[in-house]
């Protein structure tokens, strides 16, 4: 943390706060039934993408899946057309044909996301092996969930990887569950983070609740990345606070245990970091005060954008099938 | 361009001193084109950098442009082919060989779900400019998993473009018109055409997309041959006008986009249609081709459509069951003989 210039820390807190208050109006509104998308919550898991993307350049690529709000927010992608996305609105970043799963904001290189677990891991290889063939320093990062270790394609984009040294940096986000099957119903070797080692890729595992060692992790692992040493992989444990996808969690006895549940609970993220920045007085109660003020203004008014926005037009229907 | 002889090395000018190439030596020459012109293009695939270098189509390419830009790969053909996506997401312009489209289905993940839906999803803002050449491997015990062509699959896929060249000349041509596209093109070969030599210029030229070829003129009936089935209609052409049948054969080249407008305008005059295909007929190009037809052209059609395909069965392995397998020049001979009354 003292390594970390207060500037720094203010955004980290800044994009945690952006990724939480979102999350939370999103829900709120969801009931309202306007926003006619599959929604997937990633309360819980603010701080790996807050981290993580805190070290990345602007034309740095990051690549996302299903969960993937906040790696679009993290990244600086347009809070307007991802709410306008969400409402099916023709002003949304994807013009409603995406939706909430299919987030894209090419100015800031998030470079969109894919609904098939696993299926952007690969693609962001791709985007890497562009980086390394045209030497543009760019480092691509790839977000994905615990299942996407079960798929043959990340052992294939590893590989690849590795035999090429590409700029890619691997971020696992294992919140524990895929819809509600646990991972230990589903992995023989609950410890992702040995997986990448078969291919000589650095790995580590993160405390995916601390953003601070988020931070210092993906640091390294970009920077690595950067100077040409190849790929870098992180699993970053957090837990998913909501059901697989939806408002709330409804059926959460019948899949989660009362103990786990509530420890999780006990280790919010955000207000961790929260307390911590107002303990050592990195950041005043004014201070606070004043992000949330502005934070709530931009969600605010990204809603009003979106709420108002036209619906696409049905004649448009075969608009970009074709590149 | 009409094909005036077949036969395993038939030659398309057989009368004129014109420069003549097989296939696989029109894709090497375009290819070497392309890497010198366009920094952005790169070739990958297993097998490219070796010795028989994809049928001759990538022989000598990395000594020229070096390992970075014609590069081996391993045989991860779902995680190469989301790569190449990835590459093209990002302005690089991938080529990735395959020996068959039996191992595209290794790949139909990123084919199907990703480079053929990125275009759409995200509004236009990204393109996949990836072009996937497969080679249909019929023959010499190849069997079930060595021969299949499957592009009925992928030309049920929108967002994909799907080419079958049946000459050197159309190979070149429609790989020009697929590099310059914002497309991925799923670019199917075969090998019983390899031997073939075609006129092939020189100088770069394209064939576009959704163009068809009218290949030998008739006025009894109208033969649509897809990639090596082209050759077999030509043959059966021949025959049924040595016993007085007028055979039209069109070639259509591109299967997605179809020259719907080609086929329409030839049924409009010969009032008949037989469709043959090297792939099954359930749900396949010759199924869709006669289903469009049958909903555009029935008033022209004075006989029932005829397909002539692969039975519903895997290939087999052993010789005498692949005789009994593939159809060729004498089905076509009997199927026009049943819907053109003489």
């Amino acid at each position: 943390m003292k390594n970390i210039p207060k500037k720094r820390l203010l955004e980290l807190y800044i994009t945690m706060r952006r990724i939480r208050l979102t999350q939370l109006e999103i829900e709120k509104e969801y009931s309202a039934d306007e926003m006619k998308t599959p929604i997937h919550l990633c309360l819980g898991q603010e701080a790996i993408a807050s981290g993580v993307c805190a070290n990345l350049r602007k034309d740095d690529y990051v690549f996302s899946n299903h969960r993937g709000h906040g790696h679009y927010i993290a990244k600086g992608g347009d809070l307007k057309s991802m709410i306008a996305e969400l409402y099916c609105k023709k002003t949304g970043c994807s013009a409603s044909r995406g939706g909430s799963m299919h987030l894209i904001d090419l100015s800031v290189g998030c470079m969109g996301s894919s609904s098939i677990v696993a299926g952007s891991i690969p693609i962001a290889t791709g985007a890497a092996l562009t980086s390394a063939m045209t030497k543009d320093k760019r480092v691509s990062v790839v977000f994905f969930g615990d299942a996407a270790s079960e798929e043959g394609v990340l052992f294939e984009s590893m590989n690849f990887a590795a035999l090429k040294k590409l700029p890619v940096v691997y971020v696992c986000e294992n919140n524990f569950y895929s819809v509600c099957s646990h991972q230990s119903a589903r992995q023989a070797n609950c410890d992702i983070s040995m997986r990448p080692k078969a291919f000589a890729i650095p790995s580590c595992r993160v405390d995916g609740s601390d953003v601070l060692d988020v931070y210092a992790a993906s640091k390294k692992a970009i920077e690595s990345a950067r100077a040409g040493s190849g790929p870098s992989f992180l699993e970053c444990r957090a837990y998913r606070w909501r059901a697989h996808a939806g408002a709330g969690d409804p059926h959460k006895e019948t899949y989660r245990k009362p103990k786990e549940w509530d420890a999780w609970m006990r280790n919010d993220p955000f207000k961790k970091f929260e307390d911590i920045l107002l303990k050592k007085k990195i950041m005043t109660p004014g201070k606070m005060k004043e992000i949330c003020a502005a934070v709530d203004k931009e969600i605010s008014e990204a809603f009003e954008f979106a709420k108002r926005s036209p619906l696409p037009d049905k004649a448009d229907l075969e608009k970009y099938l074709h590149g | 361009m009409y094909i005036e002889k077949k036969g395993l090395d038939f030659d398309e000018h057989p009368d004129k001193d014109l420069r003549k190439l097989t296939v696989p030596e029109a894709m090497r020459e375009t290819l070497d084109r392309a890497l010198d012109m366009d920094k952005r293009v790169f070739v990958m695939g297993q097998g490219v950098d070796d010795h028989s270098g994809m049928f001759g189509m990538t022989i000598g390419l990395q000594k020229k442009y070096g390992i970075k830009r014609v590069f081996d790969t391993p045989l991860s053909e779902n995680g190469l082919t989301g790569i190449g996506v990835g590459a093209a997401l990002t302005g690089m312009r991938p080529i990735y060989f395959h020996n068959r489209p039996d191992f595209l289905l290794l790949a139909m993940d990123q084919i199907v779900n990703h480079a053929a839906k990125y275009s759409y999803i995200f509004a236009g803002k990204v393109k996949v400019p990836l072009i996937i050449v497969a080679v249909i491997g019929r023959g010499w015990g190849s069997g079930a998993q060595h021969s299949q062509s499957l592009h009925g699959l992928f030309m049920h896929v929108p967002g994909l473009r799907l080419v079958m060249p049946s000459t050197a000349y159309d190979a070149k041509g429609l790989l020009v018109t697929s590099l310059a596209d914002g497309n991925p093109v799923i670019f199917i070969e075969h090998r019983w055409l390899f031997k073939h030599k075609s006129h092939v210029p020189e100088d770069l030229y394209s064939i576009p997309f959704g163009r068809g070829l009218i290949r030998r003129k008739g006025k009894d009936v109208t033969i649509v041959g897809i990639s090596y089935m082209v050759i077999e209609a030509l043959a059966a052409a021949e025959d049924l006008e040595k016993e007085g049948y007028g055979a039209e054969v069109i070639d259509p080249r591109t299967l997605r986009p179809l020259d719907e407008e080609i086929i329409l305008e030839s049924v409009k005059k010969t009032g008949r249609l037989v469709i043959a295909d090297t792939d099954w007929k359930t749900c396949g190009a010759a199924s869709e081709i006669a289903s469009m037809v049958a909903q555009k052209g029935f008033r022209y059609l004075k006989a029932p459509i005829r397909i002539v395909a692969w039975p519903d069965l895997p290939v087999p392995s052993g010789h005498i069951l692949e005789e009994a397998f593939y159809p060729g020049k004498d089905d076509i001979i009997k199927s026009v003989k049943e819907i053109v009354e003489r």
